[in-house]
């Protein structure tokens, strides 16, 4: 199709609007409710354009082109046509652009000085329209700055996959609002606020705290899940004001979750440690750097003199940079020690030096959409990685059979093709059912040890979907990664992979799961769950929380309580650190330092800091450099975090090389029984409890995705334990209990509870996927 | 929240339609849920919403666009006159005035012993019958000249 | 009595008695003879589509595209699911007219759709009723029952081995819902929006299936048309006009009711049997096609013959044939403001000139009826209007704009009087007496 816009020349696909052919020339055309994510609504009117031979201007938006069309965006119809609507709009907006938040980026304001009246002919009462609470995310005071352009309503139906706001009522009267004093609840919500082109969606925690042209924009990456979605950090007189995505289609599009949003409230939280701690006398005080680092050297020199190098044990976050986790396996190794990790919620270790490379997502983010067919297993998916379930959604949306195998029956809000919900002691036979049906429709023999499994029609259907089509993947999630039998899993997704021709992959827990084998992290003796398992000596903690991030965090508060070093590495010092810590040594998050995160594709994602570090924080790498000087170690002369990074990936690498799933050597060894009797702990990590940042965001500590985790159950569970809805129940594990509410819920499988991990009102349970106990309370 | 009797009528409308289009009985069944209380609760909007797996938020973009849903309770008797230009013409601004003085309330009122409330109609189809009232969104009731008029309300009771 | 009056009827015959609506009764007059017809000679689906365009029926809602034509864009080959839908959303001030065919003669609008069913190969219908006339519609679903059980409905008519499927969907107050696209919208359990067209609803309807609209009144005359013969319809009309039309007559005349004439009657033949003005006064205007037509000064308009050409001469639109007549007692500003009102009433809200510029309009009007008018308001008005019309995803703000220009266009001097003296030329007296409310009898 060619398409003549203001005498230029596009060539354009069939089916492209106007708007389409406009924006590849470059030419711009007025707009409001076109989104170029969501569908077209031509609502606004804004982009009213002049078409030859067409009596009327027509909207851009909505107009589909014809060969030979030609488009005239500023004859006299058009600019006309334009400046009407816009008199429209702001004959009932109000002028409060003084106060409004949305000052100095708001579409209205910007578009006005091109197409509005220098006065009103508009003599009648304005429009109220009253405010609306709808959370601690989004303020919605102000609705009267509305123009109805319905963005918002669109998000929900077709990104969130929940319709939270529609526009109620009709006529000058409709108001965008949600179902009746309802809270938006969307982990991906905020994104609502950036297609407002008004101000009346505003962030509530950034509300009247900087005026846009105050703020400098850095460019940064997301800290906490694996897709490493690219944002703008906004900055005020060196404080982190306000977090904003920033384009990137092929990683997180133009959307980022509300973790990503919100979570920069926690770095100016009073929680920060400014300066390093030392115990003395019992009791936590704060000195000097090269005090504290003196003291750290030598503890651990007198650990390792005392009791040998392998008493010692470092553990590090998944959200450690790739530098941080680099410098610390170094560190650790240089000592003499292999226990080294960087995957505290891993419980299934058997797959280590089985691996034939790095595991990662199997394919590219951006390859989601072209896929048929995939398969999602062991996963909260939407509250695991808000945005890789939304690229799922969009794809199920086009008519891509998506299909999950998990231990929860939450909504996805995903239209899926099938869904298996079963106990974690089940999954692996869940898996290997899909494994059969596929080799039984393939003709193929099935593996040793999968004769006696009958495959059910569900798994027959998700296995006819991943035989289908060019591109088919199956997934493994977060909580097929922190299963007991996770290498079980493993085997027999590459199994499934192989069956069916599909790609296998991890989707990934966190920022650098990729990086932390990149940067080594990894033991060559004791484990992540091991190092607590047969207590240590010393611990060097590394962005870790052991009581909350740990896969029995039991386990290793005991272990911590009994050693005589801890030392820790973190930018607070709250919680129950001082517990067990000796040594508190501040370092600061993402935005104080520099680093680089690997996503879940293998992606290199290096960023600098965006402010100073706070109080006496020191970025980690730093820390760990001089650490190991000061233990006359090797290899630790690096002067920049770029200088460290190189040492591990070739300088300019947009992509790490190595990235294969494949295993070989761990034997299918599937129990067929689950343990009998007893009941079995289904642990989600909560979206907001995930890391130390979101943990310490108070706007996202209000939102409902934040409430204290509850004993779930269904009926039949219920009524086994003769416990109602809504009692108290106490819960065992090990010698650690907690009591929380039991509430019904059928989604949770038969014989299973599930009580959320990463809660300090969990923390003295024990692992995240064994028995438990329940009785009322 | 909902009946069993009004379950069953809004599976009738359900059925009306294809299996995957659900949705397209929410008109009818807000309708039966309004009926079944008087009026529409956000209890009974989210029991049709549930009931249909629609968001609740769909349902009440439609129970607030069409004006025949009564989102806040009405009298026994919801009464409402068609002013519109053809019935203007022919007594229909006449005879809501009538009315209103009759009950000694205005539009979107309610008599005090909770009886009647009077609502100003739109086109109602009937400009042929001006004056035309309807009773509780059922019946319609046409010519009502003041004699008519004082004969309705002699029988909402 | 059903239609007050009538010349050479068609839709109007035999509709005396309570027992009209009935099927026996409609058989008796001859119903589903054109069904049993189409059906039983396998009469070939473009053929029937010819009839229809040969009687140059023009569509009976208000924008009198021709039915014929509209048919023949449905893909007929398209495999997946196709319906046919009809618009008994009738809420247009003014007209009445589908509401006496739903009273009266409902079978001859189930006759109709399965034969545009069985045309256009669409297995399902649905027919949108009025939520105001909700006798009616639970008269209609009564109906739907006959014509099932008799096998004129329902898979397999009348062993043909053809299905059509009818439903009844009623709406619950919204004028927008008789704009096509919102109707369909509505049908699909949502607020009554237009679409934007293209897609238009032949390629893109009813869950986004091809779809094809029609009026009630349009598809009650598909089985006059199938017994007649496309010429004969036509013949019964006048060129370009085919067919006799009925025409709702309101206002200020002595019989407001439903008239069936043939398309190029006099209006002033129709004025006579409607009884002639009310009281013996003198008219002043007329609006001859519904609310959303411009309004036609009494001296035209007793030149006009109704017909869509002869209406279009006068200045204004056939419309649905809602004729609403007004006498010397009429205020224009009142009259204007209440329209005005409706408008930005009914309004969708969807897209920024309607939902702003019809309230801004009212507010306008409203004001300079009661004593609030300013020097520029009726260019403010017409500049207003302007900005509204061609600019809208539907057609409702044309409609609500083409009353306002108008009416100060043909009686500018009485807006100019409201505004400069803060009252009406026509004194309120005056006006009562027009609506003859309390001296009227049935």
């Amino acid at each position: 199709m060619e398409i003549e816009i203001d005498g230029k020349i596009a060539q354009v696909p069939d089916g492209s609007t106007i708007m389409d052919a406009a924006q590849q020339i470059g030419a711009y055309i007025p707009h409001f409710c076109y989104h170029k994510k969501l569908s077209i609504a031509a609502n606004c009117r804004m982009c009213l354009v002049q078409v030859e031979k067409a009596p009327k201007p027509l909207p851009a938006c909505a107009t589909p082109v014809t060969n030979g069309m030609k488009v005239f965006t500023h004859s006299e119809l058009a600019v006309k046509a334009q400046k009407g609507v816009m008199e429209f709009l702001l004959i009932n907006h109000p002028l409060d652009c003084p106060i409004c938040d949305q000052g100095g980026e708001c579409q209205l304001q910007d578009l006005a000085v091109g197409y509005g009246g220098s006065a009103s002919r508009f003599q009648e009462d304005k429009r109220v329209v009253f405010h609306k609470d709808v959370g601690p995310l989004i303020s919605m005071q102000e609705m009267a700055r509305c123009i109805h352009c319905t963005r918002c309503v669109r998000f929900g139906q077709e990104i969130a996959g929940v319709m939270e706001l529609g526009m109620a009522n009709r006529n000058m009267h409709s108001e965008i609002t949600t179902f009746v004093g309802r809270s938006v609840d969307s982990e991906l919500s905020g994104n609502m606020i950036d297609l407002c082109p008004v101000g009346a969606l505003t962030s509530r925690p950034f509300r009247y705290s900087a005026r846009s042209w105050e703020l400098s924009r850095r460019r940064s990456i997301s800290p906490h899940d694996s897709i490493g979605a690219n944002l703008t950090v906004q900055v005020k007189n060196n404080v982190v004001m306000r977090v904003l995505p920033r384009d990137n289609e092929d990683v997180n599009e133009c959307w980022i979750s509300d973790k990503e949003r919100f979570s920069y409230e926690a770095l100016n939280s009073s929680a920060r440690l400014a300066k390093p701690m030392i115990r003395v006398d019992g009791a936590l005080r704060e000195v000097d750097w090269n005090v504290a680092l003196d003291y750290v050297s030598h503890a651990l020199k007198d650990v390792i003199s005392n009791s040998g190098e392998a008493s010692l044990a470092a553990l590090a976050s998944p959200q450690s940079t790739l530098e941080e986790l680099y410098l610390l396996q170094k560190l650790t190794h240089g000592l003499g020690s292999g226990n080294v990790d960087f995957r505290p919620r891993r419980r299934d270790f058997s797959s280590d030096g089985k691996l034939a490379g790095i595991p990662w997502l199997g394919l590219k983010l951006s390859e989601i959409k072209n896929l048929d067919a995939a398969l999602v297993v062991g996963s909260f998916l939407r509250k695991d990685h808000p945005l890789f379930a939304q690229r799922l959604r969009q794809l199920a949306k086009k008519g891509g059979k998506v299909s999950l195998l998990s231990s929860s029956g939450d909504d996805s809000l995903i239209n899926l093709h099938a869904q298996l919900t079963v106990s974690p002691a089940d999954l692996p036979l869940a898996l290997a059912a899909v494994v059969k049906a596929a080799a039984q429709l393939k003709n193929e023999a099935a593996p040793a040890g999968l004769d006696s499994i009958d495959p059910c029609a569900t798994s027959q259907a998700i296995a006819r979907s991943l035989l289908d089509g060019e591109q088919r993947a199956v997934f493994l999630g977060n909580a097929a990664e922190q299963h007991p039998q996770a290498a079980q899993l493993h085997v027999l997704a590459i199994e499934l992979a192989r069956l069916t021709g599909a790609t296998c992959g991890f989707i990934g827990e966190a920022a650098n799961s990729v990086g932390g084998h990149i940067a080594k992290a990894l033991p060559t003796a004791l484990n992540a769950y091991e190092m607590f398992a047969q207590p240590r000596k010393a611990y060097i903690l590394l962005g870790v929380e052991p009581e909350l991030d740990c896969y029995d965090p039991q386990q290793a508060l005991a272990a911590l309580k009994e050693a005589a070093v801890v030392v820790m590495l973190t930018p607070f010092g709250d919680g129950m650190a001082p517990d067990y810590a000796d040594v508190l040594l501040p370092i600061t998050p993402f935005t104080e330092t520099s680093g680089s995160f690997v996503n879940t594709e293998g992606r290199i994602q290096s960023f600098t800091g965006v402010v100073r570090p706070f109080g006496d924080a020191r970025p980690g790498w730093k820390v760990l450099r001089v650490l190991g000087n000061l233990l006359a170690l090797a290899g630790f002369d690096q002067n920049s975090s770029e200088q460290v990074r190189d040492e591990m990936v070739p300088a300019g690498s947009p992509f790490v090389a190595g990235l294969d799933n494949r295993i070989s050597g761990v034997p299918l060894s599937l129990s067929l029984m689950a343990p009998a009797g007893e009941l079995q702990r289904i642990a989600d990590v909560p979206i907001y409890f995930a890391d130390p940042l979101a943990r310490h965001a108070p706007a996202l500590q209000k939102t409902r995705d934040a409430v204290a985790p509850t004993a779930r159950m269904n009926a039949a569970t219920l009524a086994r334990l003769a416990v109602t809805d809504g009692a108290p129940v106490r819960l065992r594990q090990g010698n650690g209990e907690a009591v929380l509410t039991a509430r019904a819920d059928e989604t949770v499988p038969a014989g299973c509870v599930r009580v959320a991990a990463a809660h300090v009102t969990t923390a003295a349970l024990g692992e995240m996927f064994g028995a438990i106990n329940v009785e009322r309370a | 929240m909902l009946t069993s009797e009004s379950l069953k009528r809004i599976d009738r409308e359900i059925a009306k339609y294809p299996v995957d289009q659900k949705q397209s009985a929410v008109m009818a069944a807000l309708a039966i849920a309004q009926e079944q209380q008087g009026w529409l609760s956000s209890e009974a909007i989210e029991a049709v919403a549930n009931y249909l797996g629609m968001a609740p938020v769909a349902a009440y973009e439609v129970a607030t666009f069409y004006n025949m849903y009564d989102l806040k309770p009405v009298g026994k008797y919801k009464v409402s006159v068609c002013t519109n230009l053809p019935c203007m013409l022919s007594g229909g601004v006449d005879a809501g005035e009538y009315l209103q003085k009759k009950l000694g309330i205005g539009y979107n009122e309610t008599t005090a012993d909770g009886l009647i409330t009077l609502k100003e109609g739109e086109c109602m189809g009937a400009c042929g019958d001006a004056p035309v009232m309807i009773v509780n969104n059922r019946r319609m009731c046409s010519w009502m000249n003041p004699e008519q008029i004082d004969k309705l309300l002699a029988e909402l009771k | 009595m059903a239609i007050l009056g009538a010349l050479n009827p068609m839709l109007s015959v035999g509709l005396d008695g309570d027992k009209a609506w009935r099927l026996a009764d409609y058989v008796k007059r001859g119903g589903y003879s054109a069904l049993r017809r189409v059906l039983e000679q396998k009469i070939p689906q473009s053929e029937v589509i010819n009839e229809v365009k040969k009687s140059v029926l023009r569509g009976r809602g208000g924008a009198g595209f021709p039915t014929g034509l509209k048919w023949s864009f449905m893909p007929r080959s398209f495999p997946g699911d196709k319906y046919v839908v009809c618009n008994s959303d009738e809420g247009e001030p003014g007209t009445f007219k589908d509401r006496d065919i739903l009273r009266y003669n409902p079978h001859s609008v189930i006759e109709g759709m399965a034969i545009a069913g069985y045309a256009m190969g669409a297995a399902r219908g649905y027919n949108y009723i009025h939520g105001e006339i909700w006798e009616l519609y639970e008269r209609f679903e009564e109906a739907l029952d006959e014509a099932r059980a008799a096998g004129f409905i329902g898979s397999d008519l009348l062993g043909s081995g053809v299905s059509f499927e009818l439903f009844a969907h009623h709406g619950y107050g919204a004028y927008i819902c008789g704009e096509e696209t919102a109707l369909l919208e509505s049908i699909e359990g949502k607020k009554g929006q237009p679409r934007f067209k293209p897609p238009f609803p032949a390629s893109f309807g009813l869950y986004g299936k091809p779809t094809t609209i029609n009026n009630t009144e349009t598809f009650a005359s598909i089985p006059y048309i199938m017994n007649l013969g496309g010429e004969a319809y036509l013949e019964a009309g006048k060129p370009n006009n085919g067919g006799t039309k009925l025409f709702s007559v309101s206002g200020h005349v002595n019989r407001p009711g439903n008239y069936e004439i043939p398309l190029g009657t006099p209006f002033a033949t129709l004025l006579e049997m409607a009884g002639g003005m009310r009281g013996g006064r003198k008219l002043k205007a007329c609006i001859p096609g519904g609310s959303s037509a411009p309004v036609v000064p009494a001296a035209t308009m007793m030149n006009a013959t109704m017909d869509y050409d002869g209406i279009s001469k006068a200045g204004s639109m056939l419309g649905s044939g809602a004729v609403i007549v007004m006498d010397e007692t009429t205020c224009m500003v009142k009259a204007l403001e209440r329209l005005s009102f409706f408008y930005y009433e009914e309004s969708c809200g969807q897209c920024t000139p309607c939902r702003e510029g019809t309230s801004w309009l009212y507010k306008v009007v409203h004001r300079i009826e009661n004593g609030q008018g300013r020097p520029g308001d009726l260019d403010l008005l017409e500049s207003v209007t302007t900005n509204i019309m061609g600019r809208t995803i539907c057609a409702l703000g044309d409609a609500a704009s083409m009353p306002v220009q108008s009416f100060i266009k043909h009686y500018r001097d009485e807006f100019a009087y409201h505004i400069e003296h803060k009252k009406c030329l026509v004194p309120v007296d005056v006006q009562r007496a027009g609506s003859s409310f309390f001296t009227a009898t049935v």
